[in-house]
């Protein structure tokens, strides 16, 4: 397990600033505290989301549902909502519903023994369906104030959405590293046979990575829900993307096994902070896809180069001083 | 003089702190079935490896029709003729049997367009040349093993193989099926191929091999024809006498039995298993790849079903169906393979000790990190563990040291029956020994131990008591002290005893 903060993330973060940097250089409507909040305030949808997915990417999974699941969560809430059940029914609906999505993409990957990739790429349809279904395909929308509260309001002049976003990291920065099941979560992902055979039952925690993979998707429901006043069936589209884009910026292996939430909220930030500066030097949505998409990459493409030099590194170290891995003679061969 | 298909001459390879080969010379007759004896690590492998070009050695010479080659890498062997056959099939499940065979070298109409009549009409006329009735459009993983076998060794041939080696050819096949592959031979050898033959069946060699070469610790013993010698003659020729590793096995009294399994089945795996492990005790299990040891063991610590049999851990009857149920009752399974089953490379020397063991190093699901941390530095202390601290990947680490802390996970969970999956393999003799040290202490402390090893000398050793399987059966029981290396390679061969 890397630490929480290495050289990964301290990289990620020098990325950060660099651009804001480069920002407040091309823009003097960047670095203004309203537009900092503003970006915060952006940010938390694909923070939060990204939480979950850092989860499934550490086990060496990948949700692609957790767009569609934002979506069938929210028409869930906004109809209970309008239905004036207590709002912390109304809560408890959104996040179950992403819970339960998660559960049976867990359930399919464990006990159906499907690839995430399939097993979610058949839910983020399914989830969809249902949004768009249940809703004929049209937005719900207009809340009671104290739900929409969980937007609008400042405790601390701090919008509401990022202190549930800084919470859900909390939270899961703790899970991740405080708790057996967060353990697990690295151990699955580094090499699940090594870990099952150490005593883990894998797919009881598989599974429930999916659910908080479901459960962060609500939470991302609720919040979207209250900003827009509205829930629509088609809300997080492609969710899923900036979800992966955000948790490999930040660090988080694709094989598993490496990466932290530090890392993610980082990467969530840069995407954030590139949309927004993007928009203020007025550059057109289409070629924004293009800067954003080129940035992943680059990102990524970075990293390898990094780690590789850092491997030659140790191998040059290996060659000069102490013998490290003995001949395996005897392992070629068996009698 | 006679002119050889094959020489290799003074071959010599050392890796650090082992010379695997010491100046071994072969030689092939064109049309030849030269057979290729050893125990492990003999160095069969490595001279093959150098012959494919796979390794590169370090002093030596190879002739072919008499002439001197240069073999740096695989390309050059594959150029000049040299074709091996590996016991794992290198073929692809979803081509055709044309497809594989040409695989690589497809004849083509025009660059880039694959001209599948004329492949498919060449590869019909090297099966049939070779006596087979195989289909070339039919997929390989439609095919038996043995049909897929013979799919390898005409895709050997597609540019004439010189030299064609055959690793373990008949290990998964039935006696039918290793009639027809010796029909096959024969009808290479017949047109001059010469071929290395690699086997453990000693009763084959009579049918096919004309002579036989016998390596031990890296040398060559002797070369006969097969007519020469006999089974036991040769079984004395691979066994290695100089006990030239040091095993500083000490003796405990046997007391109550931690483990006891009888009747252990497994569908087409394991039969009748019968075995006892005793506190104090080390028990070897000894056996060709195959034989069924490591099936056993994942069978009775639940990492694999069973069809049958009865085990008791310290008298209790157990069926354990997850490796969490059996870690719970004090076993603790050390895999054969540290790097892909024994530890997970990407986390700490300190997070992979206390893995099997966090349930003891938490409470409601919170980690007690200082416990957890206190007692794997305690372990990294005890084992000798050469780390620099307890954050380091455990993939920086050496072979020998990274199975110690393989071990101290199963002490940290407080077992008391190892079952140690090949504990010394590819590590260096000193950290062999500090294994050998640690096993001692264990026993000692009223362990009871079943050590897997395919190390003949390491299971006389280390031992008290001795099982050797054959075939998913225990064929053998001896007691350490009386027994020698050939009565445990007759064994293992399915020799009677």
């Amino acid at each position: 397990m890397t630490s929480t903060f290495g050289r990964r993330q301290f990289g990620t973060l020098v990325g950060l600033l660099g651009l804001c940097v480069l920002l407040t250089i091309l823009t003097p409507h960047f670095l203004t505290i309203s537009n900092l909040l503003n970006i915060t305030e952006q940010t938390t949808i694909n923070a939060v989301i990204s939480v979950g997915m850092t989860f499934v990417i550490l086990s060496g999974g990948i949700d692609l549902s957790v767009g569609s699941i934002v979506a069938v969560a929210g028409v869930c809430l906004a109809t209970a909502l309008q239905n004036h059940v207590p709002l912390a029914v109304a809560l408890g609906v959104a996040l179950g519903v992403g819970a339960l999505c998660g559960l049976l993409n867990g359930l399919l990957i464990t006990v159906g023994r499907l690839a995430p990739f399939i097993a979610t790429l058949g839910m983020m349809s399914i989830a969809r369906g249902i949004a768009l279904l249940y809703t004929d395909g049209r937005p719900v929308s207009g809340f009671d104030p104290s739900f929409r509260a969980l937007s609008t309001s400042r405790p601390l002049m701090i919008p509401a959405p990022v202190i549930l976003m800084l919470f859900v990291y909390i939270a899961g920065h703790f899970l991740l590293t405080r708790t057996t099941f967060g353990r697990y979560v690295y151990a699955i992902g580094g090499n699940e046979e090594a870990t099952r055979l150490s005593g883990v039952r894998v797919g009881v925690h598989k599974t429930l990575i999916y659910v908080i993979a479901g459960l962060t998707s609500g939470m991302a429901a609720i919040i979207l829900t209250a900003r827009l006043n509205s829930a629509q069936p088609i809300a997080g589209f492609m969710y899923e993307l900036d979800a992966i884009a955000a948790t490999v910026i930040g660090g988080t292996s694709l094989l598993g096994g490496s990466g932290t939430l530090v890392g993610t909220l980082i990467g969530s930030l840069i995407m954030g902070v590139l949309r927004n500066g993007l928009n203020l030097l007025g550059i057109s949505s289409f070629l924004q896809q293009v800067v954003i998409g080129s940035v992943i990459i680059a990102a990524v493409l970075l990293d390898g180069i990094l780690n590789a030099r850092a491997q030659r590194a140790r191998a040059a170290r290996t060659a000069r001083g102490e013998k490290r891995e003995e001949p395996k003679r005897e392992a070629a061969e068996r009698i | 003089m006679t002119e050889f298909a094959l020489r290799m001459i003074g071959v010599s390879k050392s890796f650090p702190g082992v010379l695997a080969l010491d100046k071994v010379d072969l030689d092939v007759l064109p049309g030849e079935v030269h057979v290729l004896l050893g125990e492990n690590g003999a160095g069969k492998s490595t001279l093959m490896k150098v012959l494919s070009g796979a390794v590169t050695r370090d002093a030596g010479e190879i002739e072919l029709d008499g002439r001197r080659v240069e073999i740096e890498t695989p390309r050059d062997a594959q150029a000049l003729g040299i074709r091996i056959i590996y016991q794992e099939l290198t073929l692809v499940p979803y081509l055709t049997a044309a497809e594989n065979i040409f695989l690589g070298r497809e004849p083509c109409s025009m660059p880039g367009l694959v001209d599948s009549r004329r492949m498919r009409a060449e590869a019909s006329q090297l099966l049939a040349g070779l006596g087979l009735r195989i289909d070339p459009d039919r997929p390989v993983r439609e095919m038996g093993i043995a049909q897929q076998q013979m799919v390898e060794v005409a895709k050997a041939l597609v540019d004439n193989a010189r030299v064609l080696v055959m690793d373990e050819p008949t290990s998964a096949l039935t006696t039918t099926e290793i009639d027809e592959l010796f029909a096959t031979i024969n009808r290479l050898t017949a047109r001059g191929t010469a071929i290395i033959y690699i086997s453990h069946r000693l009763e084959e060699l009579a049918r096919i091999g004309n002579r036989v070469t016998v390596l031990r610790d890296g040398r060559k013993v002797a070369t006969h024809r097969i007519g020469d010698v006999d089974i036991p003659h040769l079984i004395r020729l691979m066994a290695n006498r100089d006990l030239a590793e040091h095993f500083p096995k000490r003796r405990v009294p046997p007391g109550q039995p931690l483990l006891e399994v009888r009747g252990l089945r497994r569908q087409g795996v394991l039969h009748d298993i019968d075995l006892t492990v005793r506190a104090g005790e080390v028990v070897g299990v000894a056996g060709l790849l195959g034989a069924g040891r490591t099936e056993m063991a994942r069978a009775i610590v639940g990492a694999d079903p069973h069809d049958a049999g009865d085990i008791r851990v310290k008298g209790i009857p157990v069926h354990f169906r997850h490796p969490a149920e059996a870690i719970r009752r004090g076993i603790g399974f050390m895999p054969e393979d540290r790097k892909t089953q024994g530890l997970i490379q990407m986390l700490s020397v300190g997070e992979n000790t206390t893995l099997a063991a966090l349930p003891r190093f938490s409470r409601g699901g919170f980690l007690k990190r200082r416990e957890a941390a206190a007692v794997a530095s305690k372990l990294v202390k005890d084992l000798r563990i050469r780390t620099p601290s307890l954050d380091q990947p455990v993939a920086q680490l050496s072979g020998g040291n990274q199975q110690k802390v393989v071990l101290a996970k199963w002490l940290a969970t407080g077992a008391d029956i190892l079952i140690m999956d090949e504990p010394t393999r590819g590590i260096d003799i000193g950290a062999k020994v500090e294994i050998y040290e640690l096993m001692n202490q264990l026993t000692a402390r009223g362990a009871g131990i079943l050590m897997i090893s395919s190390e003949l000398t390491e299971v006389l050793g280390m031992s008290d008591r001795i099982l050797v399987m054959h075939a998913g059966r225990i064929a053998a029981e001896f007691d350490a002290a009386g027994a020698t290396q050939e009565q445990l390679l007759r064994a293992a061969l399915g020799q009677a005893v």
